[in-house]
């Protein structure tokens, strides 16, 4: 079979037990130690928390004082609508730093040895995402901070106001495989982000974030409106921070949350085994 | 079985390049075997191949036994690599690099530590432990690297030019962990394009061009078959070039090669006593040499010797790499 031929040796390699799968167990550990890595990192560059810190302040004081009289008549009216609104806002924004971050992983040669060790396929993507949650919970703790210093007060129970984020949550998580997603596609780190505002724009403004009525939107609009997940996140999110209707608004995010994953995780894990 | 890469027919095609042409490989544990020739010959396709990073289009290779296709698995148990382009995190700590390899590789929080700690003492980094991979110099990231592909004791280590771009002493450190790493029983499959490297660390080298192994031996062998070393003169006065050439051809029985900018005149030379036979030669005509000297043959006369053409980069491969990416 090799046209090489190797002086005779005598020694083999030593039998050692060789594992013939990655069990689901070693698969979670695996992640979880590839989340410690992306969260070790932030903890070495702050800066790179910059952007999440950002945002959120900076949308909040823009749209309060920009919409607050001409929507609701006051900017503290308008503020009750629009923090939940930027709670799901913010979930989807969140989210655009992980694929620029997994393609700059990809092309310094970080995954090449990952993938040459005896680790699960998913776990470099799967722990990715679970460490980009420390910028979820930056988020969201600027989001909130910042506007109860403008005056804004959660109306509801702790668990109804802890139900909210934890929804925010499992819906950021899906989106971060979208991600994921662009971050495989994409032929450089820099045009990650070019690439995620095409689909988070309309996802994102498309919705009723800023202004909880459609009645003055063109027919086309209200029907997107009615349909994208982020109204149906930010209504369910109103509902339990200020108070308003939740079920129906909350399974449908859900429901889009399971299909976004459902599509989304299979398609960058084909992505991932095709690039890498 | 007692080889411990064995690889048999492997191709692959990137769109319209033959990245790997039928290549044949073999390695037995406690050697190293060199993998030689210019960007774009398929070394790094042939290692990826290897590591069970890429699926050959066609062909065989088997790590310890093992299917790097069928049996990936139990293959990454058995290997480690270490990248062109350093693999380590440029954002972590070196201890926190190792620590990170540790715990993937399933030891518990306080081996790895003390795993971490031991490589980095072995390494010399220890000193730099706590600080960022991305402060390092080149020849420090490329120990670290090295360390981490050590973590978990593998019995084959895949090296991408492991020396590319380090400065003769980072080289010749990183040549010393090599050396070591074969002592303790590993095969080692490298990839260089230096005649040097493979012939200082190698007990077989393959000469790969252009997909295709177009000669493998030993160093010695090799260095016989290109003619062991190079002559080099140079005269002094660039108008006597052409009386240097005649005489470097008359002494060694071979066309020498002239660089027309430099003035250098080369042949392959395997008889030291040629030397001492030219010196005579020129001091009878007059000639003064500006340079007269033996040396290792480069990859580019190697190649010359081997093949019949200069080395060169394949087609469109100077700056992409095999995977299509940018180098």
């Amino acid at each position: 079979m090799t046209t090489l031929q190797i002086p005779a040796e005598t020694v083999t390699p030593p039998q050692i037990p060789l594992r013939r799968r990655i069990g689901a167990g070693q698969a979670l550990a695996h992640s979880l130690t590839l989340a410690w890595r992306n969260v070790t990192q932030l903890k070495h560059s702050p800066e790179k928390l910059l952007d999440v810190i950002l945002m959120p302040i900076v949308f909040l004081v823009l749209f309060l004082f920009v919409f607050g009289g001409a929507v609701a008549g006051s900017t503290h009216a308008y503020l009750e609508l629009l923090l939940p609104g930027l709670v799901a806002q913010m979930a989807v924004f969140a989210t655009m730093g992980l694929g620029t971050a997994l393609c700059e992983d990809i092309h310094k040669g970080v995954f090449d040895r990952f993938r040459s060790l005896p680790i699960a396929r998913s776990s470099p993507l799967v722990g990715a995402v679970l460490g980009d949650t420390a910028r979820f919970g930056v988020v969201m703790v600027v989001l909130t901070g910042f506007g109860s210093l403008l005056g804004f007060r959660f109306h509801t129970g702790v668990l109804a106001v802890l139900a909210a984020f934890a929804l925010a949550y499992v819906f950021y998580l899906a989106v971060c495989w979208i991600s994921v997603l662009i971050g495989l596609v994409a032929p450089s780190p820099e045009t990650v982000q070019g690439i995620a505002f095409i689909f988070i724009m309309p996802l994102v403004f498309g919705s009723s974030i800023l202004l909880p009525s459609t009645q003055t939107m063109p027919g086309w609009l209200q029907a997107w409106v009615k349909v994208n997940p982020v109204t149906s996140l930010a209504d369910a999110v109103r509902g339990l921070t200020v108070g308003g209707p939740v079920a129906t608004h909350a399974m449908y995010a859900l429901a889009w949350a399971a299909g976004i994953v459902l599509v989304a995780f299979p398609l960058a894990m084909r992505m991932y085994r095709r690039r890498v | 079985m007692t080889n411990t890469i064995e690889a048999g027919g492997l191709t692959k095609r990137f769109g319209r390049t033959d990245a790997l042409r039928g290549v044949d490989l073999a390695a037995g544990p406690g050697t190293v075997l060199a993998l030689l020739g210019p960007n774009g010959a398929g070394k790094t396709t042939a290692v990826r191949v290897l590591a069970t990073l890429l699926k050959a289009d066609a062909g065989q290779a088997r790590i310890c036994g093992y299917d790097v296709v069928t049996d990936a698995v139990q293959v990454r148990q058995l290997i480690a690599l270490t990248g062109q382009f350093a693999s380590v995190d440029d954002e972590l700590t070196g201890t926190e690099n190792l620590i990170m390899i540790g715990r993937l590789l399933g030891f518990g929080r306080a081996t790895a530590r003390s795993r971490a700690a031991e490589l980095l003492e072995r390494f010399d980094l220890t000193g730099a432990a706590g600080r960022a991979a991305k402060t390092y110099s080149g020849g420090m990231r490329r120990r670290l690297d090295l360390a981490a592909s050590l973590v978990g004791e593998p019995q084959v280590l895949f090296l991408d030019e492991p020396t590319t771009g380090l400065d003769p002493r980072a080289r010749s450190q990183v040549w010393e962990t090599i050396r070591g790493v074969v002592a303790g029983g590993a095969t080692v499959l490298l990839t260089t394009q230096y005649l040097e490297e493979a012939d200082e660390l190698a007990d077989r080298i393959a000469v790969m061009d252009r997909g295709l192994v177009v000669a493998d031996g030993t160093p010695a062998e090799l260095k016989s078959r290109t003619g062991g070393q190079t002559l080099v003169v140079r005269a002094s006065d660039r108008s006597e070039t052409g009386q240097v050439a005649a005489i470097v051809a008359d002494v060694t029985g071979t066309v020498p090669e002239v660089t027309e900018e430099t003035g250098l005149v080369t042949a392959p030379a395997s008889n030291p006593a040629l030397l001492p036979a030219v010196v005579r030669r020129m001091d009878e005509a007059g000639l003064m040499a500006a340079e007269l000297a033996f040396r290792l043959p480069s990859l580019d006369e190697v190649f010359l010797t081997l093949t019949g053409h200069h080395a060169e980069n394949g087609p469109g491969e100077s700056l992409i790499d095999d995977e299509g990416r940018a180098a």
